[in-house]
């Protein structure tokens, strides 16, 4: 018989975590679900939209009817629960409904803290936590005027903001002299003030409330200082308490929230305890983002599968008000050991604040511009040395050299019909219906629904930024250090770590020892698995070719309608006539539909036939043309200008050190494609400062660039050093692209990727450490020895036949 | 009508985790073959933009088309949620290690 688990609270930390537990236990348990409300699981954090008539009820339910039935959940709804009988394992709830567990899930949330002053208890004073308390301020709208809100935090200013959209005149009464104090600095509260009072809002600052005065409806308030303000509607929004009586009764340990240990568990071992109400490592939080994270790991613990520790939230805040965009995460007002970096221009109205302490980020406040929220909270979470660009990180992530979007960035301006994801054409409505009609939260389910931010990922930004500002600030945030994939929970650099030290050979042997969850991965997993044993294992590891993606299994580029593409390689960008001679002949014997000279400096032929591929290349290797790995995460092209020896401003010979350049590097698999260049003058008309790799020959020597693309994000190359031989540039290619292959992510190319380590960490290893760099480029040399093999010449002569030729041919 | 089986190969024809492709005048089949050395087979085209599902990676019991890694359920032709789709199965017999295959498609 299956165990039955008992979850009191129909909230969206209970339910979050049983949609989890069902995601990888789906047959462990009976579940019964206990809710006081009268409503199935519906998205508390867009009660504000409600309240302001954007959205309705239907619209922010979670969770159906249907949905229980077909989990076959037992949902008692409108039953607290009253009681906790620990020894005999039972709840019983007021109505006398009693339910046994084997197991327990607390997830009862929290109350609204109401100041307990004369008057607390008049018609007409209302707290903003759930539905009842939304129809009751909507019913209020109908027939009153005058709305005070006491608070001025997060949920006041929505509730005030609400009310005011529903026709009332509303005064927020705030104690403090500050708006939101607890996530705004001062300057960027003050711009908040000035646009909402701009909306209409009034604001009493500094003003303690000291009763509220009615007969049996409330119609006034009163303040200390004796002066009354008129209210038929008063609106408490002060803060939130753990709900934790019902714990606290039943003798479970609590504290301000209801304790809780890595694994959510109680101190009674049979209960759990997630969302709101919990203690965690001596904190509570009030945001959506966390009950995520812990409804992952609690239901990974209930389904005893025993992996992955809750170890605390960083939280981020943004305001849901329609077009008053701010944003706030951390620790942002600082102490004696952090510096502010401030950019504020008025006029706009963007305020930004970062408090950096050791060049790192410790919080961000932001008004008005937020798109770079979430760059600053990745900073922020990821512990990232800024000083690399530390002097351009308030003009944000563009400034950077993400140029897909430059100043279209103000998410909340933009028209629906604005384009988000160029390369699927989606449009910001599309992506707003998909995150409200599906309730979406993670921006995988953004991606997995609309395609945006899914192929290039030069959007990736805005799509968070729109999910953010959707579902309000406390979107669930991607955990920082991302597992490889769905498949396990392990980050890219645990796995290769455990490669290493395990010794683990084999892709099979790699998930069976970091037990992985599917039965042979899935293709984001095989390709990186398979790259990461190729770069740790030179010459022992057997290329698993069934975990390549198709271009780099039949080396060529599959097209649009199935047909191939093929390049060959042209050293450091030259060829001569017999090559050229060859390439026309093949494209006229296998009716090569377009011959296309490539960026690259190479000649590229289109709409191939896959079975003629191997014919193609033994006609091209006659002239001793080979593989371009235009195809591969690999050595791609190095380009060059003709430098030196034809140029009046060449100071060396590019050309030359372009192809000795490309005979070294040729062959080498990389995490994602690597391309090269070399120039002969500063006026680097091979455009060397776009490319993985660049050369920049000037009268003194050589000056070595890394870390450029032309591509999704224009970034220019970083200086990584001045040398003065060939000899040097050799050296310093190969310790580069080595310290590349062993340390960036699989599909991360140079440019991410120093950003993502800091220039200083590959100057340490590649400049200033010679030992280092040449180790390193010893590495690259010995795994050369395996990879240099011109796979067409091999499949020209008969290898892998299977992947070219039909099973059979049918002639029905 | 009765099905007319035609035997189109040998399970060692196809790698594991891998394809391979009959070629008929009415378009492609492509026959896969698992991990646990399961055989599908599948109308040759992704219900997304008609990419060659037989040129795709094979994981679990699909397959990603290479075009736009949409995945393809190979028992049922179904593209996995959310995206929605549907390419033709062809019934599979084996005999042994020999494939027979019948060109009568079920399903969409």
């Amino acid at each position: 018989m299956k165990e039955k688990l008992v979850v009191i609270g129909n909230g969206m930390a209970g339910i979050r975590t049983i949609e989890e537990l069902l995601k990888v236990a789906p047959d462990v348990y009976d579940i019964t679900v206990f809710g006081d409300e009268p409503y199935c699981n519906y998205n508390r954090i867009m009660l504000s939209p409600v309240l302001a008539g954007e959205k309705t009820i239907d619209d922010i339910i979670l969770n159906d009817e249907q949905w229980y039935d077909d989990n076959r959940i037992t949902l008692h709804k409108g039953k607290r629960v009253a009681n906790i009988d620990r020894f005999n394992r039972k709840v019983i709830a007021e109505d006398g409904t009693e339910e046994i567990y084997d197991r327990l899930l607390i997830a009862t949330g929290s109350k609204p803290f109401i100041i307990p002053i004369p008057g607390h208890e008049l018609d007409g004073v209302v707290a903003f936590r759930d539905i009842h308390d939304v129809d009751k301020m909507l019913a209020s709208a109908q027939q009153h005027k005058h709305a005070v809100v006491i608070g001025g935090g997060l949920l006041g200013l929505e509730a005030a903001n609400g009310l005011m959209q529903q026709g009332m005149s509303v005064t927020v009464v705030h104690l403090m002299d500050s708006l939101m104090e607890r996530q705004l600095d001062k300057p960027a509260a003050a711009m908040l003030k000035t646009s909402l009072e701009e909306r209409g809002i009034n604001f009493l600052m500094e003003a303690q409330t000291e009763a509220i005065i009615g007969k049996d409806r409330v119609e006034a308030i009163r303040f200390k200082d004796g002066t009354e303000l008129y209210a038929d509607l008063v609106v408490m929004a002060v803060g939130i308490r753990p709900n934790i009586e019902l714990a606290r009764q039943a003798g479970i340990h609590c504290e301000r929230g209801i304790v809780v240990n890595d694994t959510l568990q109680t101190f009674d071992p049979k209960i759990y305890a997630v969302g709101e109400c919990v203690q965690h490592r001596g904190e509570v939080y009030g945001l959506v983002a966390p009950l995520f994270e812990m409804g992952k790991v609690c239901a990974n613990h209930l389904a005893m599968h025993g992996i992955g520790r809750y170890e605390g939230s960083v939280t981020s805040t943004k305001l849901k008000v329609t077009g008053i965009d701010l944003f706030s995460a951390g620790d942002f007002t600082g102490n004696d050991h952090t510096e502010e970096l401030v950019f504020q221009d008025a006029s706009r109205g963007v305020y930004r604040k970062l408090v950096v302490q050791d060049n790192r980020i410790k919080g961000a406040v932001m008004y008005g511009d937020t798109i770079d929220g979430s760059w600053y909270f990745d900073l922020l979470r990821d512990e990232t040395d800024i000083s690399d660009f530390r002097e351009n990180i308030l003009f944000g992530q563009a400034h950077l050299g993400d140029s897909g979007h430059g100043e279209e960035n103000r998410i909340v301006a933009m028209a629906d019909n604005a384009e988000i994801c160029g390369c699927n054409g989606v449009c910001k409505g599309d992506i707003v219906k998909a995150i409200t009609e599906k309730k979406l939260f993670t921006l995988d389910d953004v991606r997995a629904h609309t395609k945006a931010s899914s192929s290039c990922g030069s959007c990736t930004g805005l799509v968070e930024s729109l999910l953010a500002h959707t579902v309000g600030g406390d979107y669930s945030v991607a955990p920082h250090q991302k597992p490889l994939c769905g498949c396990t929970e392990h980050t890219h650099d645990e796995i290769r770590a455990a490669m290493k030290e395990q010794e683990l050979k084999s892709i099979p042997a790699v998930m069976q020892k970091l037990n992985w969850a599917t039965s042979d991965g899935c293709p984001k997993c095989r390709m990186a698995l398979n790259y990461y044993l190729l770069c740790a294992w030179p010459g022992e590891y057997e290329d698993a070719s069934q975990s390549r993606y198709i271009n780099e299994r039949a080396h060529a580029n599959i097209q649009k309608d199935g047909t191939y593409s093929v390049i060959p390689r042209m050293w450091g960008g030259g060829t001569t006539p017999g090559e050229l001679k060859k390439i026309a002949e093949v494209a006229e014997k296998y009716q090569v539909k377009t011959v296309h000279v490539t960026g690259g400096q190479r000649i590229a032929l289109y709409g191939l036939k896959k079975a003629e591929l191997p014919l193609i290349w033994k006609d091209l290797g006659e002239a001793g043309l080979v593989s371009g790995h235009a195809y591969g995460k690999a050595l791609r092209t190095v380009k060059t200008c003709v430098g030196r020896e034809w140029c009046r401003f060449g100071t060396q010979d590019s050309t030359h050190l372009g192809i000795e350049l490309e005979k070294m590097t040729w062959g080498s698999w990389t995490p994602h494609k690597f391309k090269m260049a070399a120039s002969g003058c500063p006026r680097n008309c091979a455009e060397a400062t776009i490319k993985d790799f660049g050369v920049v020959c000037v009268d003194s020597g050589y000056e070595l660039h890394i870390g450029g693309n032309g591509g999704v994000k224009v970034r220019a190359t970083d200086l990584l050093c001045h040398v003065k031989t060939e000899d040097e540039v050799m050296e310093y290619c190969a310790a580069f692209m080595q310290l590349y292959r062993e340390h960036a992510h699989y599909l991360e190319r140079t440019a991410p990727w120093v950003e993502r380590v800091g220039l200083t960490f590959i100057k340490e290893k590649v400049v200033e450490d010679e030992a280092e760099r040449k180790q390193l480029a010893e590495r690259f040399h010995y795994s050369q020895k395996f990879a240099q093999h011109d796979p067409w010449e091999e499949r020209a002569k008969g290898v892998d036949e299977h992947e070219f030729v039909p099973l059979k041919q049918i002639n029905a | 009508m009765s099905e007319k089986w035609i035997e189109v190969g040998g399970l060692e024809d196809i790698p594991r985790q891998g394809a391979r492709v009959i070629s008929g005048a009415d378009g492609d089949v492509a026959v896969f073959r698992t991990q646990n050395d399961e055989v599908f087979a599948l109308r040759d085209e992704c219900p997304h933009k008609g990419g060659p599902l037989s040129q795709g990676i094979v994981h679990d019991k699909k397959v990603a088309c290479p075009l736009h890694n949409w995945n393809i359920n190979l028992e049922t032709g179904i593209a996995v949620a959310p995206d929605e789709g549907c390419a033709a199965r062809y019934p599979i017999k084996m005999e042994g290690e020999k494939i027979f295959l019948s060109l009568t498609p079920e399903g969409c």
